[in-house]
């Protein structure tokens, strides 16, 4: 296999498997200022209970988080070494305030939120729950910048030619509010949020299955419902609004993601479907004229199709950036239906009276984690073949020096690492999950429950 | 030439990088050595007090490397791009230890069975000796220089990474962890384990007076031009002669028992290594030994002038921010550490 293709297996392997941690901790983030703040306010041990659980699963996901997301960093000059040079001026900026801005900001307090409940005050521990939440939400800001100046460049300008040749910064705020920063933050942000908001949903539902910790589960399944209600909402707002910039934008990510080939045609909307690349043909159920509606508000208007760009120009797996983006919108319309029918439940007072559907929330958290990952892939594989669209093609943007052995060697390194890695979270994210909130305020319960996880707890220096 | 209060803004940012990159090794230095000689402590108690100690904290610093990363990467992107392309092999081992250790300390409090606690033990010892290992290795090929080609981009093979100042360099780099680990941790414990951790500290000082000697010997006699700068400036030998003063600063503080003078001390030695270093490296980040007009410098390496600008503008307000909640979160968990039910 080719260096190219290695390094961007790998790069895809490292960042799809990171991406299933920062989400959950911006997400979980949130609801742990909401289960902080309903304790503050009204003292009711409940919350106490369901923050100091949630804690810990956010402690496990964040230490992942930051394991994996090191890698990152690195990987651009590891890897992609030309890239690095030729963008560092912007990329580099980005993510060297995403480092003491947002990461420097969610670590500090992150000790303080996991060990300082009985060695700071109330009030303190509520502002660096905030702190931290805050930091995951800036985090992904830089992240999503630096990204987004990939997909749509502004505020730079070209110095040299050949392979001296990079991109200089001429406007910082048009680097950072470049035409799709806002949306695509949003937009990450959003599922971020859901998948935090359903991994809330589908622990609770587990509970309520198993009829364990039901004083607490109910609450914070409702919780958690609102909060997947409004927020899968927006995210079909948003979702839109990240289409039409690309409409504007990337016109040729656009026709890959519906398969749509010729210019002078009406658009359709596929259900589902397939794109056979080679004779520019997509079959599928599909609602004529449906692309054409939504980027323009017309049925009938030409949307640019795929043969308006040179072969070498076109996404090099139409089919694939086709598929991810329908299981993304298939996911997000999953998520909203779920919620709702949740709402309408609880309004009608029956939310907990169905078992198989209890059995759906439990393994919906799989849902906008199934989401995120191919919303990111159809975003990067559509953007393809360049890494910076437009300017720099990804065939261009390797490490010279590295050679196809040392990227099997690290890759295999990698696959090993974290399938060993993603085991071990499920095991231990599962025990968790079954021994469930303890009451640490009373010492039967820490001698009960505490205990078990922390067998030295009597431990008292003498 | 555009300048800042007399400097120019490539000076700056190579400042600015040496300090972050100082600030790691201080901080995250006493972590890694913590761990590194997490296997000498033998009872179950010891071990967690020892983690607890850096649990609250190692996250923050390593947010050091992190910043560092960026920095690099902003300031000077093709050195950025041609150190990490060099040291593939080395640094994607380095990263893997990082994961580990990261799980290590996660993982090992989550279950209280003996074999899975002594495994994650092993785990989170062997990461960090690799880490700081590593990290020597990478620091002592910089010193020395690596092959370059005219794109600025490394020409040479793997196995040169691994020779005799190289490994001398990174088994100081240990060295040097261990006893700043071990130092911080008898700020943090009570009784018999601070007794031991006492006379471990004392045992690592001796590791690194001799692992130290012997790499200043050998450079001295076989890498002479590393000592140029000093030589031909003999007003800056007060550093190395102030670096000379505040290692024998180390045993004197611990042999009183003041072991936050002691800590400050070592963390004064690792700052002043890294100024020699820096010294003697400027202005290249990167040299080509064969090929010296290949070398990488904080010039030829660089951003425009008005990424420095953005980048200084950053650094000045970040930074402040960053002391401020540092220090907050160091004085949270300042003292001997007491175990309840959130530790590890």
């Amino acid at each position: 296999m080719s260096v190219e293709i290695l390094a961007r297996v790998q790069f895809a392997f490292t960042i799809g498997f990171h991406y299933i941690y920062p989400p959950l901790s911006i997400g979980l983030g949130l609801m742990l200022v909401i289960l902080e703040g309903l304790f503050l306010k009204t003292g009711d041990k409940i919350y106490e209970m369901a923050l100091r659980f949630w804690i810990r699963i956010f402690a496990l996901i964040f230490g992942i988080g930051v394991a994996t997301g090191i890698i990152m960093e690195f990987e651009f000059g590891t890897n992609w070494a030309t890239y690095s040079k030729y963008v560092g001026d912007i990329f580099g900026s980005a993510l060297a305030a995403e480092g003491i801005f947002a990461f420097a900001l969610e670590s500090g307090f992150l000790g303080i939120l996991i060990f300082g409940w009985n060695r700071v005050g109330r009030g303190v521990h509520f502002f660096s729950t905030i702190m931290v939440f805050l930091g995951s939400l800036f985090s992904a800001v830089w992240i999503v910048v630096a990204n987004s100046w990939q997909q749509t460049p502004a505020g730079y300008h070209i110095v040299g030619t050949g392979l001296n040749a990079r991109a200089e910064i001429t406007d910082f705020w048009a680097m950072v509010f470049n035409p799709s920063s806002v949306d695509r933050m949003l937009h990450v942000w959003v599922g971020a949020i859901l998948a935090g908001g359903f991994m809330v949903v589908s622990v609770n539902a587990w509970y309520l299955l198993h009829r364990k910790h039901v004083k607490i589960a109910r609450p914070s399944f409702r919780i958690a419902l609102v909060v997947v209600t409004v927020f899968s909402l927006l995210q079909l707002f948003l979702g839109d609004r990240s289409a039409e910039i690309v409409a504007r934008y990337q016109p040729a990510k656009l026709a890959a993601m519906e398969g749509h080939f010729d210019s002078s045609a009406r658009a359709d909307m596929y259900l589902f479907g397939y794109v056979n690349a080679k004779s520019e043909k997509t079959s599928g159920v599909r609602i004529p004229g449906g692309l054409s509606f939504l980027t323009y508000g017309d049925f009938k208007a030409p949307v640019t199709g795929l043969r308006a760009f040179k072969p070498e120009d076109r996404p090099s797996q139409v089919n694939s950036v086709f598929q991810f983006y329908h299981i993304m919108v298939i996911c997000g319309c999953g998520m909203i239906f779920l919620s709702l029918l949740g709402c309408w439940l609880w309004w009608k007072k029956k939310l907990f009276d169905h078992r198989w559907l209890l059995w759906v929330y439990a393994y919906s958290v799989l849902l906008p984690q199934l989401a995120n990952q191919a919303g990111w892939f159809t975003a990067e594989m559509g953007r393809q073949p360049w890494v910076v669209y437009g300017l720099l093609r990804t065939s261009d943007a390797l490490s010279r020096v590295v050679t196809a052995n040392q990227i099997i060697f690290s890759l295999i390194l990698f696959t090993i690492v974290y399938i060993v890695l993603f085991i071990l979270f499920l095991f231990l994210l599962n025990r968790k999950i079954q021994h469930g909130p303890i009451d640490y305020g009373t010492k039967e319960a820490i001698e009960g429950g505490a205990r078990r996880d922390n067998p030295l707890l009597e431990h008292t220096p003498s | 030439m555009n300048t800042f209060l007399g400097f120019d803004y490539n000076l700056w940012w190579f400042l600015v990088f040496g300090a972050v990159i100082s600030g790691y090794a201080i901080l995250d230095g006493f972590d890694l050595g913590a761990g590194s000689l997490h296997l000498f402590l033998r009872k179950e108690e010891s071990r967690r007090i020892a983690m607890n100690a850096i649990g609250p904290i190692w996250d923050g610093n390593e947010v050091w490397l992190v910043i560092g990363g960026g920095a690099l990467f902003a300031g000077f992107p093709v050195a950025y791009a041609a150190i990490f392309s060099a040291f593939y092999v080395p640094f994607m081992i380095f990263l893997v230890g990082l994961i580990f250790r990261a799980v290590s300390i996660e993982f090992r409090s989550k279950e209280p069975w003996p074999l899975w606690r002594r495994c994650w033990d092993i785990v989170y010892c062997f990461a960090s000796v690799v880490i700081s290992l590593s990290l020597g290795l990478m620091l002592g090929n910089v010193v020395e220089g690596l092959p370059l080609n005219a794109n600025r981009e490394f020409d040479g093979d793997l196995l040169s990474f691994f020779n005799p100042f190289a490994i001398m360099v990174s088994i100081t780099t240990l060295a040097l962890f261990m006893m700043h680990g071990a130092i911080f941790l008898t700020m943090k414990t009570e009784n018999r384990l601070f007794v031991k951790l006492h006379v471990l500290a004392n045992n690592f000082i001796v590791f690194f007076v001799v692992s130290f000697v012997i790499t200043t010997l050998y450079t001295l006699l076989y890498i002479p031009h590393l000592s140029d700068f000093f030589k031909s400036r003999p007003g800056w030998f007060a550093i190395p002669l102030l670096m000379i003063l505040t290692i024998a600063n180390i045993p004197r503080q611990v042999k009183v028992g003041k072991y936050r003078y002691a800590f400050a001390s070592s963390a004064v030695t690792i700052a002043l290594l890294l100024i020699m270093v820096a010294l003697e490296v400027f202005p290249y980040l990167l040299y080509s030994p064969q090929h010296p007009e290949n070398s990488i410098s904080v010039y030829n390496a660089a951003s425009s002038t008005r990424t420095m600008k953005i980048l200084l503008i950053m650094a000045l307000i970040g930074t402040p921010l960053v002391g401020i909640y540092t220090s907050f979160v160091f004085w949270t968990f300042k003292g001997k550490v007491k175990l309840d039910e959130m530790s590890y």
